[in-house]
């Protein structure tokens, strides 16, 4: 009998494209044609356009073929397929990717435990070795903030005290983004092995992971891995669908058993986190870039990107948008190379109008800032934000005034309530954007409502009040006809 | 999906929480444990939990209506349909779609068709965001989704 070795992914998205039902029909029809298929369930190369995408190892590598449906099975098998894409690692989308975070995502059974050469490299040069390599990377904060971790982490190695903890916020919540939920479903262990090196460089010696509960896939997969996983004690804590715990100090509030209310800083986690210990709270992919920093050196690291964004970050297309997935790259690509290049612009072939970049909470762009460098400081000079990576793109039939009006009323609903600009602001918000809807005295509610987006900015508590100015001031600035009446 | 919900007992209820009283930050996944168990969160175990728990009644309450997910009182249909509303599935055509589901099954967020099959709720984000509109359905997910696909899911 013939061996065959192939891979599925079977991450929630291919599940979504009926990833399940592929691999049922594949196996059936392997067995028919008296091939013994060797078909092992990993996660997403990213490329979601193409999913549910097989790869099959030949004598020249592996091939891959997508997407598929179940009736595709018998052909595979007889050579006759017309969804073969070629060798996979030569496919164009993959090759002019930096793959640092996702290198081994879509390659490897998430439930058996690699090499930890990161964490390995770490034990051999100590912890305050560890702490420089990762200061000297440049690597910030992977979660939106772009907090530089180095600094992060040696405040809470300074602190004494008899517990620490390293807390990581797996609380993606930001529309447009699913590089966390892909990471964990597909290469769980480089999580947990960026948290124990953080562990190790700050002394905690117990770690939680707070997955929202939108991603059981992912709460599964992490799970399993860190029931296998020794290097530190790392619990697995589940959301309970509110947005704002993705806030550092909520995510606290939420994992010590409260209401999911921001703290106001300071003092900072790093001094006064959970249960009052010092604890380093980052993001799945500030964690997952740690191990890389660790086995290649920072100077590697800091050899890519631009400007004061060092390293890789993983940029997450969605929206209409026709490659539709995950591009890791340094950063520096500008927003059109992004959207038009690498996106393929829209999937309905519609022109593209306005693209939002970093979640609910980022400004939403239109063609002419296409120059935007991806880069922290270039997004802010123009009044917007990368966020957490996320790029979803709309097209010419977007109305930019039901966009403003949905920032602020996804703002009320997710409101943790604690600080008034939040609280009643983003109510008014939508009641203001209304009048404006209905024609009432449009122009003095517009002045109204750009006096409010400054008081939400200046006076909220966190960056839930004080960033959804962003969307909503964009969408006035860069498309008023929107909202003439 | 788990085994159908188990009918409410003060006793049911003191076993779970005991389980997690002593769990630091136990609080939410005990609250899970007992949506998961009864289906919702019945309001007599309140008192239950706050024992368990040595909080007040009151704050009890409190977390328990900050967070989306757990449902006071609140028992949902046979099936639950979560369905996107953020932006990414905003941009290719959720909003028409959450139009005409909620047509469909003649309800709106929130709300449990009058046979009792369907319970409708929004979402805000499955990190489906390139295969869009999303759902999902009792645990699992559903991609590229249309009048007619949903139609077919809610039909079966």
């Amino acid at each position: 009998m013939k061996t065959m070795r192939a891979r599925l992914p079977k991450d929630a998205a291919s599940l979504a494209l009926c990833a399940d039902r592929v691999a049922a029909a594949l196996i059936a029809s392997a067995a028919k044609q008296g091939i013994d298929l060797q078909l092992a369930r990993t996660g997403s190369r990213g490329m979601f356009w193409l999913e549910p995408m097989l790869e099959v190892e030949t004598g020249e590598g592996w091939r891959a073929f997508g997407p598929l449906a179940p009736e595709d099975a018998d052909a595979i098998f007889s050579g006759t397929s017309t969804k073969a894409l070629g060798p996979i690692e030569e496919h164009p989308w993959l090759k002019r990717q930096t793959r640092l975070i996702f290198k081994r995502c879509g390659q490897i059974d998430p439930a058996t435990p690699p090499e930890f050469a990161g964490l390995k490299r770490a034990h051999e040069i100590g912890p305050a070795v560890v702490l420089e390599e990762v200061t000297k990377s440049g690597l910030r904060g992977r979660g939106g903030a772009g907090f530089p971790a180095g600094i992060k982490w040696k405040g809470c190695a300074d602190a004494s005290a008899p517990q620490k903890y390293i807390v990581c916020n797996a609380d993606e919540g930001d529309s447009g983004t699913f590089a966390d939920r892909m990471l964990m479903e597909g290469d769980p262990f480089l999580l947990l092995e960026g948290m124990a090196i953080a562990g190790f460089a700050t002394g905690a010696t117990k770690g939680y992971i707070y997955i929202r509960s939108e991603y059981p896939h992912a709460i599964a997969a992490m799970q399993k891995a860190a029931a296998q996983f020794d290097a530190l004690d790392i619990e697995i804590r589940v959301g309970a669908g509110s947005y704002v715990c993705g806030e550092e100090t909520a995510l606290l509030e939420s994992l010590e058993g409260r209401r999911g209310q921001v703290r106001a800083k300071p003092p900072l986690p790093v001094h006064h986190g959970l249960f009052g210990a010092p604890t380093v709270i980052n993001n799945v992919l500030t964690f997952a870039s740690v191990p890389a920093i660790l086995e290649h050196g920072a100077a590697f690291y800091t050899n890519l990107g631009m400007g004061r964004s060092r390293g890789t970050m993983p940029i997450q297309l969605a929206g209409d948008v026709k490659h539709g997935g995950l591009f890791e790259t340094a950063f520096g690509l500008t927003l059109g190379e992004i959207v038009n290049d690498i996106g393929g612009g829209t999937w309905s072939g519609r022109p593209v109008r306005a693209v939002q970049v970093g979640g609910p909470l980022g400004a939403y762009f239109p063609p002419s800032l296409f120059d935007t460098p991806f880069d922290y400081e270039a997004f802010a000079a123009r009044d917007g934000l990368i966020g957490h990576g996320g790029v979803v793109v709309f097209n010419d039939s977007v109305d930019m005034l039901a966009q403003a009006r949905f920032a602020m009323e996804f703002c009320a609903i997710e409101s943790c309530g604690k600080c008034t600009p939040c609280r009643i602001g983003s109510v008014r918000g939508q009641e203001t954007i209304d009048k404006i809807l209905r024609g009432q005295s449009v122009n003095d509610n517009l002045a109204l409502l750009r006096d409010l987006c400054d008081t939400m900015k200046s006076g909220s508590l966190c960056a839930l009040g004080g960033f959804v100015p962003y969307p909503v001031l964009s969408a006035l600035n860069h498309f008023p006809q929107d909202f003439a009446r | 999906m788990r085994a159908a919900p188990a009918s409410y007992s003060d006793g049911l209820a003191a076993g779970i929480v005991a389980r997690f009283a002593g769990v630091k930050g136990g609080l939410l996944p005990a609250l899970h444990e007992i949506q998961a168990t009864f289906g919702f969160i019945p309001r007599a175990a309140l008192k239950v939990i706050a024992k368990g728990f040595n909080i007040t009644e009151a704050e009890t309450y409190g977390v328990v209506t900050f967070y989306h997910d757990f449902r006071l009182d609140r028992p949902h249909g046979k099936h639950v349909l979560k369905l996107c509303r953020a932006e990414a599935c905003q941009a290719v055509g959720a909003n028409a779609l959450a139009a005409h589901v909620k047509q469909k099954l003649g309800v709106d967020w929130g709300g449990t068709t009058a046979d009792g099959e369907w319970t409708l709720e929004p979402v805000f984000c499955l990190g489906l965001c390139m295969i869009g509109p999303s759902a999902m359905i009792d645990g699992d997910v559903h991609g590229a989704l249309d009048a007619n696909a949903v139609d077919a899911l809610v039909q079966r």
